[in-house]
């Protein structure tokens, strides 16, 4: 009787501290916005501005979590190389477009120019990421789940150290497109040309990955072995093939991305590939993982709340130099969705199978 | 890199061990030596029996002890710093010094071949920290020049102290490094450049006065250098009768810049300072006019991106920004006949600010060697480690080429002429302050 007495004490005491941490954060980021807002240092426009920006980054986390999700939903491994598929996709586009670019090509075709650089990255990406699975995952399929882990580590420190090889250590500008400089007017608002085809690109390749995993033979064939690997092999699917695609698949995502990243923040470096790698994860685990709209939706609140996190509530909190703790917030929504909603926003409730 | 992250934090966490228990180690013998004649413990003995055969004659009696050098080993230096990542160009830049400082003396001291290795300490603390422990057990090493970022100081000269080594950085310049009450840690730390007080003095006085600033924003990226840089610009600023409306922070590895320099356009400053480095510098300029109200904010940075790795990442926005930097003109010493021999051994102009003071950096520590060392008939060489720091702070009328050095106790060796430069071309295949005809950056004032 005692034990379960003080069982249910420390039951008690351990969500008595949840519900506080919970209504601390609300209650900080309520009192935060209300102080922002009552000191009325921005104007609309700016906050637009920053519900635009958050947009653009978050749809390149969107894009890039597809890839950890979609792999993790088939192997329930957390592919760590993939921000480095995201880095070589940026690598390739920038030679291509360099090149591209010195021919006057990109001046005359700005569209051509725009989308034969994603082609070509989401190949790259696509090619490297079936390399990387070959060599560095298949082999370890049937061991213990850290293996597979160390073995993604160690392939991210592959890619990264090969490309500072052979780039070198420092960083490159992506040719820009003449034809996206400038704003266009939206609603009254003068939004920046490339962030808006940043989010409309990420919404087109995300509709087009979407329809393919919901519509399609091999996008059936893919939930299949997510479901259950054995009972998809005993239906005659290739399960071997079908993870080859689904990787192939979450690299040429993420390829596109690193272009994206690149229009928008204009530098490619082998190192680029590391913080939003890590970022795109936190929006997968943010969404669901293994949840494709999951990833989506985590990827676009992760922007939106990092980019108008610091000025909306931290400065409200009179928090002085916010914007160092950009990535606090990030982490913080993080730790807060891991407590109290593990599945994720969207995620369902794993199976003991799946978990 | 960050995935590298809990485990260099375990090295740091060994490091600091290390570095904790190293006073322990250096303690131990000189309280032995005492002691030794009663009852010597098997690790004096040792040394001692390795010693006879070398030169018998010489007993070291410095405080920190002797490094050895057999007659036919070489004199062993070290170079740390950042050599990997964004901002490796002020790393390299600092190395070429040292080398062509090495290559001016052939490449020997003594009759005894220098060598040179590096250590790569990654433009933070914790990599400093790496740094300066991997140093620290080298028992050949006879002295350091480096850090090349004020936060790798931070992070490695504990280790580096204790250890009994000394290290000159020629390129470290946040101010708190040789203020005379730095603590004993830095017993072992002189550097050659400039300290950020002159430095965010001069920047102040030319927003203010040359291009009639009176509302400035300053940006710095959380480093030990930024954030002390633009906090000395700031206080300048506020002295000279102007006002900081805004003094934002950012992550090193951040890339949105757009969200902050928002924040910053809402205070509507009519002068923009980012001392930072080139990370962040080259995302913030590459994004700051396309930012409602600040398409036309005169921008200034500082030493930290006075390369032309910032006009790599920056783009076109950066033609017309302002860079501080030492003043090339004002140097006393041969810097054309330093040009020269640097085009010789490796083409193309430098490749940021501190290669010759990093050459100065290394003929200082050469000068020091020469004053102290022991060299004995057969070729042995021992080096004092305490006398060695002694004479380096010593040094007075040293001819450098940036300048006439003299050390102060505190470890200040520098003399410091800052200028203003402008960037005139964002081509980075363009930057060569050092051209006569064609300069760019330019120079422009004073």
């Amino acid at each position: 009787m005692r034990t379960r007495l003080s069982e249910r004490l420390l039951d008690l005491a351990v969500s008595g501290f949840l519900w506080g941490f919970r209504i601390l954060i609300v209650s900080a980021i309520v009192i935060g916005t209300v102080a922002t807002i009552r000191a009325g240092k921005y104007t609309g426009e700016q906050w637009i501005d920053f519900v635009v920006f958050g947009i653009s980054q978050g749809s390149i986390y969107a894009l890039i979590a597809l890839g950890y999700t979609m792999v993790y939903g088939i192997l329930r491994m957390i592919n760590f190389a993939h921000g480095e598929i995201f880095m070589s996709g940026a690598f390739s586009a920038y030679f291509l477009a360099t090149w591209l670019n010195g021919t006057g090509f990109i001046d005359s075709n700005p569209i051509l120019g725009l989308l034969i650089p994603i082609l070509f990255a989401m190949i790259m990406s696509a090619a490297i990421a079936m390399l990387v699975e070959r060599i560095a995952y298949r082999p370890l399929r049937g061991a213990p789940r850290l293996v597979p882990l160390i073995s993604a580590i160690g392939a991210s420190f592959f890619l990264q150290y090969t490309f500072r090889g052979f780039f070198g250590p420092g960083v490159y500008a992506y040719p820009p497109i003449k034809a996206l400089e400038g704003e266009w007017n939206l609603f009254g608002f003068g939004i920046l040309k490339v962030q808006i085809i940043v989010a409309v690109s990420a919404a087109v390749m995300m509709a087009i990955l979407y329809s393919i995993v919901q519509l399609t033979k091999v996008g059936k064939a893919m939930r299949a072995v997510s479901e259950d690997k054995d009972t998809a092999a005993l239906m005659g699917i290739d399960v071997n093939r079908i993870i080859v695609t689904t990787f192939a698949v979450g690299a040429a995502m993420a390829g596109a991305a690193g272009v994206l990243y690149s229009l928008i923040f204009r530098q490619v470096g082998f190192l680029m590939g590391f913080t939003p790698g890590i970022k795109a994860f936190t929006a997968a685990v943010l969404g669901g993982i293994g949840n494709i709209p999951g990833a989506m939706v985590g990827g676009l609140v992760l922007g939106i709340f990092e980019s108008i996190g610091p000025s909306l509530f931290l400065e409200g909190l009179g928090i002085t130099r916010p914007y160092q703790l950009k990535d606090v917030i990030a982490y913080t929504m993080l730790v807060m969705i891991l407590l109290f909603r593990p599945s994720g926003i969207l995620g369902e409730r794993l199976t003991k199978k799946k978990a | 890199m960050k995935r590298l992250f809990a485990l260099l934090s375990l090295l740091v966490v060994a490091s600091m061990l290390f570095a904790a228990c190293t006073p322990a180690a250096t303690e131990a013998p000189a309280g032995n030596e005492s002691p030794a004649a009663t009852d010597a413990p098997a690790a004096t003995d040792a040394p001692a029996a390795t010693d006879a055969p070398a030169g018998a004659a010489y007993e070291c009696t410095d405080a920190l002890g002797c490094v050895t050098i057999a007659p036919d080993e070489p004199v062993h230096l070290a170079y740390w710093g950042v050599l990997s990542g964004p901002d490796s160009s002020l790393g390299e830049d600092s190395k070429r010094g040292v080398e062509i400082a090495i290559d001016d003396r052939g490449g020997k001291i003594f009759d005894h071949d220098i060598l040179l290795t590096t250590e790569d300490a990654g433009c933070t603390p914790e990599g400093g920290a790496t740094a300066a422990a991997k140093l620290a057990t080298d028992t050949s090493l006879v002295g350091l020049i480096g850090s090349s970022c004020s936060d790798e100081t931070v992070g490695g000269i504990a280790t580096i102290t204790n250890a009994g080594l000394l290290t000159i950085s020629p390129s470290n310049t946040r101010p708190v490094l040789s203020d005379p009450n730095r603590g004993p840690d830095y017993a072992g730390y002189m550097r050659t450049a400039h300290s950020d007080a002159f430095q965010g003095k001069a920047v102040a006085e030319f927003a203010y006065n040359e291009l009639g600033a009176r509302k400035a924003a300053t940006l710095h990226d959380g480093s030990a250098y930024a954030e002390a840089l633009q906090q000395v610009f700031a206080d300048n600023f506020v002295a000279l009768g102007g006002e900081i409306v805004a003094q934002e922070a950012v992550a090193k590895d951040a890339t949105d810049m757009k969200p902050v320099l928002t924040t910053i356009a809402a205070a509507q400053p009519d002068f923009f300072y980012y001392p930072v480095f080139v990370a962040v510098g080259g995302y913030v300029t590459a994004q700051i006019r396309d930012v409602a109200g600040l398409e036309e904010v005169p921008i200034a940075g500082s030493d930290g991106i006075f390369t032309a790795d910032l006009l790599k990442g920056a783009g076109a926005n950066v033609e017309g920004m302002y860079l501080s930097s030492p003043d090339f003109s004002a140097f006393t010493g041969d810097y054309a006949g330093f040009i020269e021999k640097h085009e010789a051994k490796y083409g193309g102009s430098t490749l940021s600010t501190f290669h010759a003071h990093a050459y100065d950096a290394a003929n200082i520590l050469f000068a020091a060697l020469e004053q102290v060392a022991v060299v004995q008939d057969d070729g042995t060489i021992y080096v004092p480690r305490q006398a060695l720091r002694d004479a380096v702070y010593a040094t007075k009328d040293f001819k450098g080429i940036t300048g006439t050095l003299s050390c102060s106790p505190s470890g200040d060796c520098g003399a410091p002429v800052i200028a203003m430069y402008q960037v005139v071309n964002a081509d980075p295949a363009s930057w060569n302050p050092a051209d006569a005809a064609n300069p760019n950056p330019k120079k422009i004032w004073p």
